[in-house]
């Protein structure tokens, strides 16, 4: 929480106006009993109306002015804790977007989007309260201390007894009850957990008539977390009446010595009317103070996850800009090397690729094809440089990528996920992402030769048409071959196809990849396959086995040569026909 | 800061989580009545404690609301003493007597009230968390009977959220919210009760300055309500951007776009600022205004008392009990103002629950059920239609049979109905016409838990749940022995590999179970339906989501699995059906060809068509072939 207050600081001007500003509306306030107190002691005692009434002016007077100092404390803090939250939720998604993709495998994906909105909310709005209560709690309590002792400081000993008395109750209430609220929160994610597993695996448990054992599963959770409920609210229920009647008492207290003060004539009744007002003030305060304890934890918590978040430092940065090499250095071309390049994973025990060695050359078509988890999309992931590798070195025309200017090295490539990802907006939109500068035409161009031109048109208003969030409107195919779309408009030097034809039925995964042929012919284009049938006619075929390379070949060679990739070959086709 | 969101501060039930937060717009129930009147249907069993408690609420309310006069009873009797000693009375004193009589008899008052309220609030815990306990229980229970056509039209976040969001902002109410409603309405006739008997003008001057503070209240959360529509739009645009480039942060960075990515983030986050600081300072000006008419108030009593006071109209303790007055009357208002803010949105939430309750459940089982002794396997759909919406028609009229032991495997399209036919076969779904008959006897005729103890399913999802390897395995059988389960493990070809892992049997599998592969969390499922044993066997896709090399691997398990059981294959690969003693092939909801595989290669006609696709629409083929 502390950690993130620096984001305050620009703001120090504003929050010390704010503190001002509270703890003027504070005193005066404070100075409404004591204008009172004189109604009483010199008005009413000696039945002076035209001071009763020049009293009463200055109170409303104070008043409207105490009234205009919250409102313009008000709004500064508004302000303040609105820029403050803008200010982190600024930096917190800038940086993420600096961050390579093994610390989003890292921090995950879905956690990343909760603390950078949810996790941010929830801080703004304790530091608002904080601003608003955090200062006025103090500085009325202080306050109603001083203005206590100034009416009659040896009434105030009732005030010396009373606070500590109040602030070990809340401590000890707060002390029993918050690790309990903490229980809470996790008994609430396993009956979370329980219920999201029975719904996701709901044909399972019906199917194996393990349904009783569910409900009985998620009984227990509820249980559980009934009970530990209920244990929290029945301490709860004994923060009020504790502090209403410890309230109470002090006032009662107050009223007997200080009627024993004013029988002896060191105080006046109005006085005593005036101090039990203070002492209501100060407790109050107390109980404000209280409020904030149990607000604060819930900011805490956040408030770590974001600071995790801005602590990560991103893995991939550029080197330093002296050794960087601009484009314009390089000549275009796009030829690349891989030597000894071995890579693992945040984390993981193995490396995902070992030792890999190739070269994919401009102009050639270069294919990998390997089973689940072989380390073929690792390779797609390493050349624009998501990861960075362990060992051995990436070259692109005699470069190597670690001393590339990240920008200038994903300049040259056009890169298709495996999981097509479009983003909400026009067809049109989703395709220009590749060329900011596209024209229409060049638009339209891409589409037709990644084949997608024919069922855009057929859309309602064609290019314009909006793609939902995730493009959930267009089927898994059109997703590809958008994608697609978006890598060809960009005329890179490399093409990495990450299988990105595996919804594509098989005659327009045949279609496209013959028009591919056209536009690749000058660049390097590298291409992860399952289906044998994509690969068949690369000019160079790499095969992947877990993590190193089985053989290097074409087709021919490699039937001849490598077992797994004769195997791989005959899973695929039906024997009759191979033999 | 909305008043809202303080109150939240102390209900203690709303620690992190969710409730109703920043006096956004409320949610409201569609039918406020019906909703409520069902939903005081559950506090009915407890309405004996419930009754108690409206009573010590009205106690504890009532000793303390009439502890100020008192208090001002003592203050008068103090003032009387000291101006009979400024009028030098002889023999002047304060009557502390008196005084003291009245200060002890406070004390016990406070006890009382403090006693009654702790009282209320324990009794109230108990009940709340009950009956949120209930309400989540039958929704739990709910869900167990829902068709799956209902869980096919929500994403389980919503479901979810009505399980337990929505209970938890009802607990929160009913803590709370119940007791602060009976208190505050007391308080607020109670304390109009008590200045009234003390002075008529005064009374009337106070309640002269509430509507002041509503007309402002009023014109202020009329302004502000418009900038926090406007900033939950904003935060719903930041949080869908958000999304959207960190889950496609492959492709924004490959596009080297994460300029415009925190461009277009940048100019959210400005208009959502603008809209919020707006909202926060408005909302924030309502304690503040209501504070300065409670001060305005509290300078009419001081004048207005002052001047009674020397004219002997009133006593100068009524001024001090009226000033305590004063501030308890404008508490209560604002909290009433809340709970019924608070009141609507329970009750939405309690809609909401209620909507799943009342979901239309799986047709009962008969009382009349027939009994299969010992299953065989024998499968006939006949006539049979189903439609998941009304106006559309997704098999019509099929007649398909499936003799005890033969492996039949339906192909076709996506959106054929091959997964549906399953569906329809476990009886997730109820049929729009026609007969599923196995063993000749009516699926509807048989006891559902019966029913799905004939099959055995490996889907494409393997669901796999967070616990170790040896539970998730026993999962198919009920108290499956360890011997069983190694077996089944076994024969599944899966012990090999679970041995390898450090923890054997007893890994725990993480709630992504990514800590082993696809192949072998597929590898597990099979091991679950070998397990149980079924005599029907459903494979859907099972294989889809490895690559061809594993999927070999995994069809020597399957086929272990197939051996003597009428099993329905669901593929879209067709290398892996070629030996089934029955084809299948669906378009659009139909069976328009069946036959084996040699049949239908054969006919020359739709599963032909499909299989060229596969194997010999590429121009290498030819050359494969030569080789």
């Amino acid at each position: 929480m502390l950690k993130l207050s620096k984001y305050l600081l620009p703001y120090k001007w504003s929050i010390v106006f704010t503190i001002m500003f509270v703890f003027l509306q504070s005193l005066a306030n404070l100075y409404l009993p004591t204008l009172m107190s004189d109604i009483v002691d010199t008005g009413i005692v000696n039945g002076n109306i035209g001071y009763i009434l020049k009293m009463g002016i200055y109170m409303l007077l104070i008043t409207l002015v105490a009234g205009a100092f919250t409102i313009i404390a008000n709004y500064l803090s508004a302000q303040v804790a609105s820029r403050f939250g803008r200010d982190i939720r600024y930096r917190m998604f800038s940086h993420i977007e600096s961050f390579s993709l093994s610390e989003f495998d890292d921090l995950g994906t879905a956690s990343l989007i909760t603390r950078s909105t949810n996790d941010i909310s929830q801080v703004e709005q304790v530091f608002l309260m904080i601003l608003k209560l955090m200062i006025m709690a103090p500085l009325m309590c202080i306050g109603g201390i001083i203005m206590a002792f100034y009416s009659d400081a040896k009434l105030s000993l009732v005030l010396v007894m009373a606070i500590p008395v109040i602030v070990v109750t809340i401590l000890l209430i707060a002390r029993r009850g918050i690790p309990l609220f903490k229980q809470i929160q996790k008994k609430m994610d396993r009956l979370n957990l329980v219920l999201r597993e029975g719904l996701t695996g709901i044909r399972v448990v019906r199917s194996f008539n393990r349904v009783d054992d569910e409900l009985k599963r998620f009984d227990q959770a509820n249980q559980d977390m009934t009970i530990t409920s209920v244990k929290v609210q029945k301490i709860m229920a004994a923060m009020m009446p504790m502090m209403m009647l410890i309230m109470n008492v002090s006032t009662i207290a107050i009223v007997w010595f200080g009627g024993l003060r004013i029988s002896h004539g060191a105080m006046q009744v109005g006085d005593l009317m005036a101090f039990i007002q203070y002492a209501m003030q100060i407790m109050f305060s107390l109980m404000m103070g209280a409020m904030l304890f149990i607000m604060i934890p819930r900011g805490q918590a956040s408030s770590v996850r974001i600071n995790e978040v801005l602590a990560t430092k991103p893995d991939i940065t550029d080197v330093l800009a002296k050794k960087t090499q601009n484009v314009s250095d390089i000549p275009n071309r796009g030829a690349i090397e891989f030597k000894h390049v071995t890579f693992r994973y945040e984390g993981a025990e193995n490396p995902a690729v070992i030792d890999l060695n190739f070269t994919a050359n401009p102009g050639e078509t270069t294919a990998i094809i390997g089973g689940t988890g072989a380390g073929k999309s690792t390779i797609m992931n390493l050349i624009p440089r998501f990861y960075d590798i362990e060992d051995g070195e990436i070259l692109v025309d005699g470069y190597n990528i670690a001393t590339m200017k990240i920008e200038s090295l994903r300049q040259m490539i056009g890169y298709v996920p495996q999981k097509s990802v479009l983003f909400t907006g026009t067809v049109k939109d989703n395709i220009r992402y590749g060329k900011e500068d596209a024209t229409d035409d060049e638009i339209k161009q891409a589409a037709k030769m990644a084949e997608a031109d024919s069922f855009i048109q057929d859309m309602k208003d064609g290019y314009d048409s909006l793609l939902a969030q995730g493009g959930k409107n267009v089927s898994g195919g059109q997703k590809q071959r958008l994608s697609i779309a978006r890598a060809i408009v960009k005329r890179p030097l490399i093409y990495l196809f990450d299988d990105s034809f595996s919804a594509l039925d098989y005659k327009t995964d045949a279609k496209l990849r013959k028009a591919l042929k056209s536009i690749t012919a000058t660049s390097t284009t590298i291409i992860v396959a399952q289906r044998i049938s994509t690969v068949i006619d690369a000019d160079k075929i790499i095969v992947l086995d877990e993590g190193t390379i089985a053989g290097i070949g074409t087709h021919e060679s490699l039937m001849d040569t490598c077992q797994v990739y004769r195997e791989i070959v005959s899973s695929q086709v039906d024997k009759e026909e191979l033999a | 800061m909305s008043k809202d969101s303080k109150r939240g501060g102390i209900r203690p039930g709303g620690f992190g989580h969710h409730g109703s937060h920043r006096g956004m717009p409320k949610q409201k129930a569609k039918d406020f009545k019906g909703t409520l009147v069902r939903f005081l249907g559950y506090l009915k069993p407890h309405r004996s404690i419930l009754v108690i408690v409206f009573f010590t609420a009205i106690l504890s309310t009532i000793f303390s609301i009439v502890a100020p006069k008192m208090l001002g009873m003592a203050t008068t009797k103090l003032f009387e003493g000291v101006m009979m000693k400024i009028k030098g009375v002889p023999n002047a004193s304060i009557d502390f007597h008196f005084i003291g009589r009245i200060l002890i008899t406070l004390l016990v008052f406070y006890l009382i009230s403090s006693l009654f309220m702790y009282l209320m609030q324990y009794l109230m815990s108990g009940v709340a968390q009950k009956i949120v306990y209930v309400l989540r229980k039958q929704i739990d229970e709910k869900i167990s009977r829902l068709p799956l056509s209902y869980f096919d039209k929500r994403t389980h976040g919503e479901v979810l959220s009505r399980a337990v969001n929505d209970t938890e902002n009802i607990s929160n109410t009913l803590q709370q919210g119940l007791t602060t409603a009976i208190t505050s309405l007391v308080t607020f006739i109670g304390v109009i009760v008590m200045m009234l008997s003390i002075n008529v003008l005064l009374t009337v001057l106070l309640i002269l300055t509430i509507p002041l503070s509503f007309i402002g209240i009023k014109w202020i959360s009329g302004k502000s309500q418009a900038h926090f529509i406007q900033q939950q739009k904003q935060i719903g645009n930041l949080n869908g951007h958000v999304e959207e480039m960190f889950t496609g942060h492959q492709v924004v960075k490959a596009f080297g776009r994460e300029k415009q990515a925190i461009e277009k983030f940048e100019t959210i986050n400005n208009t959502l600022y603008h809209s919020a600081w707006r909202a926060q300072f408005l909302s924030g000006i309502m304690m503040p205004l209501i504070m300065f008419t409670s001060n305005i108030g509290y300078v009419l009593i001081s004048v207005v008392g002052g001047i009674l006071v020397t004219k002997r109209m009133i006593e100068i303790g009524d001024i001090q009990a009226f000033i305590q007055y004063a501030r308890q009357f404008t508490q209560p208002l604002t909290q009433i103002a809340n709970i019924s803010n608070l009141i609507q949105s329970t009750m939405a939430s309690a809609e909401r629950v209620f909507e799943v309750l009342d979901e239309k459940e799986n047709i009962p089982d008969r009382k009349d059920v027939k009994v299969l002794s010992y299953p065989k396997g024998h499968v006939r759909f006949e006539n049979v239609s189903f439609r998941y919406k009304e106006e559309e028609a997704l098999i019509e009229d099929m007649t398909i049979e499936a003799k005890a032991g033969q492996s039949v495997a339906i192909v076709g399209p996506t959106g054929a109905g091959k997964t549906t036919l399953v569906n329809l076969l476990m009886r997730f779904y109820e049929l729009r016409s026609g007969h599923i008959f196995i063993d000749g006897i009516d699926i509807t005729d048989m006891k559902r838990q019966d029913l799905h103890q004939l099959f055995g399913m490996v889907l494409q999802e393997t669901w796999l749940f967070k616990g170790t390897i040896r539970d998730n395995i026993g999962y198919g059988k009920q108290g499956a022995s360890e011997e069983d389960i190694i077996a089944a493990a076994k024969a599944a070809n899966a012990d090999h590999f679970i041995r390898t892992l450090p923890d054997g049997y007893d890994t725990i599998l993480n709630e992504e179970g990514s800590n082993i592969s696809q192949g072998q969390k597929q590898l597990l499922t099979i091991a679950r339906a070998i397990l149980a044993n079924p005599a029907i066997l459903i494979l859907d896709e099972a294989t889809s989501s490895v690559d061809t090399r594993t999927e070999m691997h995994i069809q020597q398990a399957m086929n272990q699995l197939m051996k003597d059981r009428t099993s329905f294959i669901i593929a879209h690969r067709l290398s892996t059906i070629q030996d089934a003693d029955l084809i299948l092939v669906m378009d659009k909801g139909r069976v328009i060809e069946q036959g084996t595989h040699k049949f239908l290669l054969e006919k020359g006609g739709f599963y032909a068509e499909l299989y060229r696709s596969q194997f010999s629409e590429s121009d290498s083929f030819t050359e494969l072939k030569s080789i």
